[in-house]
């Protein structure tokens, strides 16, 4: 069976400045991966390859046996940290925007029956995700925890086949982070999306993954640290692997927090 | 006692404030008004209040005695429409291509040094050369503020477009939006209060444009009168027209500020919530 993504032998270079040195990876449909790793290890850049805007300088970034288009497009959506929502739209516009991009290509915009159809699936989903009560506020008017409610519900709007996360909750209250947790292991569950999920929290990714990427660098040129590029260091099926594995990532990280090195180097 | 940094008017005292130098400059105007024309009564460098009264009920609200017209409202008019032709030109040439350039990096790449060297052609310098190509006429004086104000609103909301996020724009090629779609209902909505902005700011150009080409070629425009009865020094007619021309300026600044307040509340962080909260109960009740 061909792997929904697959990633052969990637690097991703900026000049001088490598980022990721030979990324393998299979992933099926369905699966949870939560990716964590020191920032700057290049974990936005890998989601952001999966996204398509941006694209690998060696090797070959796979969707479905085909190379990934190289910019953004409906089967892939994603939620930022922050700025993912449109300022200048209700929560229920800024759902329905999708079904209308689809629905009206000149205008872009729906009117009567065909407009009333697209709220009420907006609606739907909105009440799904715990919004129902404040279709019509602007972005502006939402706490920070309602504002990421929106951007799932925005980008499930378009049923992606690949959900793609960048430290959703990072920004968030640790007791609204729980319900974030449980909401979107929810939608994970109803829709059957896959999802890559970067964090920086290490129980957060333990807690919501199927399977646990690390990425991290494997050689260090104390002098030159954009020498040497991250990998996937641990590749973990998660529920299935001994506590262990997990104790030693850990305190791998807190050994490199030791010796200075909070950041990738 | 509170440092001087923190002290804030209440708001009658800020109106008090605010009022309180134009009332001083009138109170200064008019005893040095008196004193000269006690010395000398035919003065006519500072009229007392009295004659600007009479010269506008002249101008308003009598017809002129040769072609019959109220000269202050047919100036008002022209002018008016010399301005509101020219910046809404200007406005219109500044969103088209000022979305084009922020958002296409193909346009970008071919149209940012051309409208940049534009921009730093004095447009009075040009002028003759509007009259020789488009006349004497109405579109000359147009064409001199679309000139003079359109290059600082391309560029400036060449620079409003680039700002806008990349993870918005990301955000809806993922919503499945082509680049016409992206443009209609992301980036022209987006930068459409900045326009308004935009205009704003340049008005003072645009009022100093039209002052300038009514000055040099017109046969009515409150410009033209203004230059016109210079001749005969009088500041009866002039003082009241520059006051008239600021109340004008003031009151269409004003407007463009309420539309863009009432057009784009987001901008403004003015809620829906009033309008959300009843809506929601319609919902529920709806739904129950
Ligand atoms: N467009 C770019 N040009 C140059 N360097 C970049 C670019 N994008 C990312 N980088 C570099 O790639 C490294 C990894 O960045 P990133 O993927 O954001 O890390 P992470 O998300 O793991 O914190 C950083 O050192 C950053 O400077
Ligand atoms: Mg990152």
């Amino acid at each position: 069976m061909t792997p929904l993504i697959e990633a052969r032998r990637v690097w991703r270079e900026y000049g001088g400045n490598i980022v990721l040195e030979n990324v393998n990876a299979r992933v099926n449909a369905g699966e949870f991966i939560t990716i964590v790793g020191a920032s700057g290890c290049g974990k936005t850049t890998f989601l952001r390859m999966l996204l398509g805007s941006d694209s690998p300088s060696r090797g070959e970034l796979l969707l479905q046996g085909d190379t990934i288009p190289d910019e953004p497009g409906p089967d892939r959506g994603i939620v930022f940290q922050r700025y993912s929502v449109f300022s200048h739209l209700s929560v229920l516009q800024n759902v329905s925007l999708g079904l209308e991009f689809e629905r009206s290509p000149l205008l872009a915009r729906l009117f009567g029956t065909s407009r009333r159809n697209a709220e009420s699936t907006a609606r739907e989903l909105l009440t799904t995700v715990g919004l129902g009560h404040a279709l019509h506020r602007y972005p502006f008017e939402l706490s920070g925890g309602m504002q990421q409610r929106l951007a799932i519900a925005q980008s499930l709007i378009k049923r992606p086949e690949i959900l793609l996360l960048d430290e959703p909750f990072g920004a968030l209250d640790p007791g609204i982070r729980k319900d974030m947790h449980e909401l979107i292991l929810g939608l994970w569950r109803e829709t059957g999306v896959t999802v890559f999920m970067t964090t920086h929290d290490l129980e957060e990714g333990f807690y919501l993954g199927t399977r646990l990427w690390v990425f991290d660098k494997i050689r260090h040129d104390p002098d030159n640290p954009n020498r040497y590029g991250a990998h996937i260091s641990y590749d973990i099926p998660l529920g299935k692997c001994q506590p262990e594995v997990l104790d030693e990532i850990a305190a791998n990280r807190v050994k490199a927090t030791h010796a200075g090195r909070s950041d990738c180097r | 006692m509170k440092r001087m940094v923190n002290l804030q008017p209440s708001r009658a005292a800020r109106i008090g404030l605010g009022l309180l130098p134009l009332v001083l400059l009138v109170l200064a105007y008019w005893l040095a008004s008196d004193a000269r024309l006690a010395e000398n009564p035919n003065d006519k460098l500072m009229p007392a209040f009295g004659s600007f009264i009479d010269a506008i009920e002249r101008l308003a609200f009598e017809p002129n005695k040769r072609s019959g017209e109220y000269l202050f409202w047919n100036d008002t008019a022209a002018s008016l429409k010399r301005i509101g032709l020219g910046v809404g030109l200007s406005a219109l040439i500044g969103l088209v291509f000022g979305i084009a350039c922020g958002l296409l990096p193909l346009v970008r790449a071919g149209l940012s040094p051309l409208v940049t060297i534009i921009s730093l052609i004095p447009p009075m310098a040009i002028l003759p050369i509007l009259f020789i190509v488009f006349g004497l006429g109405e579109l000359s004086k147009v064409m001199l503020i679309v000139i003079g104000i359109s290059p600082f609103i391309i560029r400036d909301l060449q620079g409003r477009v680039m700002e806008i996020s990349q993870e918005i724009l990301i955000k809806a090629q993922t919503l499945g939006a082509n680049t016409w779609q992206i443009v209609v209902r992301v980036v022209l909505p987006q930068v459409l209060p900045r326009l308004l902005d935009a205009v704003r700011l340049s008005l003072g150009s645009a009022w100093l444009f039209l002052i300038a080409a009514e000055a040099i070629a017109a046969t009515e425009g409150l410009g033209y009168r203004i230059f016109l009865v210079r001749r005969y020094m009088s500041m009866d007619i002039i003082l009241p027209y520059v006051a008239w021309i600021a109340l004008l300026a003031f009151a269409m600044d004003w407007s463009l500020k309420t539309l863009s307040r009432w057009l784009f509340p987001w901008y403004f962080g003015i809620g829906a919530s009033d309008k959300a909260s009843t809506e929601s109960t319609k919902v529920a009740e709806r739904t129950a």
